[in-house]
């Protein structure tokens, strides 16, 4: 059943993207490829679509994706997926800790996970990045807004529907 | 009851009004729940942050589940947390209707041919300010050369490359504590 599919793929999702945010991307890699669900412009579309609307973005890619995959029903059930590593483990540790600081040894795990997030978000990135960048116009376009991104570090918005006016503009 | 309906309202409300998550519903958070409602010290919501971030799963949530926890039990957690998702729920689900519907229009279609490339930069910039904050000495750098390996060479699953970072950064913290 597609439903329990996705909520066990996003149970998953939830449970290893530590941080959320774009660090869900990378695992929605490995759906695509082992569903076919959608592919890679699609997933760059997500992005695109989470990141200008209100919402955790990771949330938010959550239910574009079970929506894509199976309407509303699935939206809801990836959703669910998603944050149920969260309820279970957070309600524990407030149930059983009082006062819970981050164990020495919890520690460690993190201090070794957060160079291989990057890894999986710079993988996650050269894919998009293949997708979107495919001529010279695209590359000087690329160049332009990595460098006002970088400098001015306004909202994602702004940057994201200039780029739809420019896309039009220019006829991308 | 509600006192249910408090929580929920509450984060829905954040929901709303927060971009992208994380760090960007702190400011929103504090106000709401440090100086509106007294619920928590900004202490304490520095605490549950900390505790949002070494625990699996995403950061908002986390944090919403915590404190609906401290206020209502299990059920409050549960409450907030729903309250949290339903903005994302209906909005998303709304906008990704219109889309499939229009996809096929051709200024669609190029906005998004120039939103991708907006996307590949928004990431490009992430992991620019990320790579410092991420690879501090050789044990990290280490861990980010194998992780890349793992994903580009041996076409790898996110989950493994994941596992296998935590235990090798839990093998190497054992022995580095061992030494000293």
């Amino acid at each position: 059943m597609i439903y329990a599919t996705l909520a066990v793929e996003f149970f998953k999702i939830g449970l290893f993207a530590i941080g959320g945010g774009l660090v869900t991307v990378p695992f929605l890699f490995d759906l695509a490829g082992k569903y076919g669900w959608f592919s890679v412009s699609d997933l760059a579309d997500m992005i695109a679509v989470s990141e200008s609307t209100p919402g955790p973005l990771g949330v938010n890619m959550a239910t574009y994706v079970g929506y894509d995959v199976a309407g509303i029903g699935g939206g809801i059930a990836a959703t669910l997926g998603l944050v149920m590593p969260s309820i279970i483990i957070i309600i524990l540790l407030s149930r059983f800790l009082k006062k819970f600081s981050c164990d020495l040894r919890v520690q460690d795990v993190l201090r070794g996970i957060r160079p291989a997030v990057l890894a999986l978000i710079l993988t996650a990135g050269l894919e998009v990045g293949k997708m979107a960048v495919g001529n010279w116009k695209q590359a000087g376009i690329f160049v332009v807004f990595f460098a006002a991104i970088h400098y001015w570090k306004k909202s994602p918005i702004l940057y994201i529907v200039s780029a739809a006016v420019l896309g039009v503009a220019l006829k991308l | 009851m509600s006192e249910l309906f408090n929580l929920f309202s509450l984060f829905f409300k954040i929901g709303l009004f927060t971009f992208g998550g994380g760090y960007a519903m702190l400011p929103l958070l504090q106000d709401e729940i440090v100086k509106k409602r007294a619920w928590a010290t900004d202490e304490e919501m520095l605490d549950y942050y900390s505790i949002g971030q070494c625990t699996p799963g995403i950061i908002a949530i986390n944090v919403s589940t915590f404190i609906g926890c401290k206020r209502k039990g299990v059920i409050g957690g549960i409450v907030a947390t729903l309250g949290m998702v339903a903005p994302s729920l209906i909005i998303i689900m709304m906008v990704a209707a219109f889309l499939k519907k229009y996809m096929d229009n051709i200024y669609l279609v190029q906005a998004f041919e120039g939103i991708r490339i907006a996307v590949t930069a928004l990431m490009a910039d992430i992991l620019w300010n990320l790579f410092p904050k991420s690879i501090t000495g050789r044990f990290g750098f280490f861990i980010f050369v194998l992780g890349l390996a793992m994903l580009l060479f041996f076409h790898l699953s996110a989950v493994s490359v994941v596992a296998a970072a935590g235990f090798l950064g839990f093998v190497h913290g054992y022995f580095q504590r061992r030494a000293k």
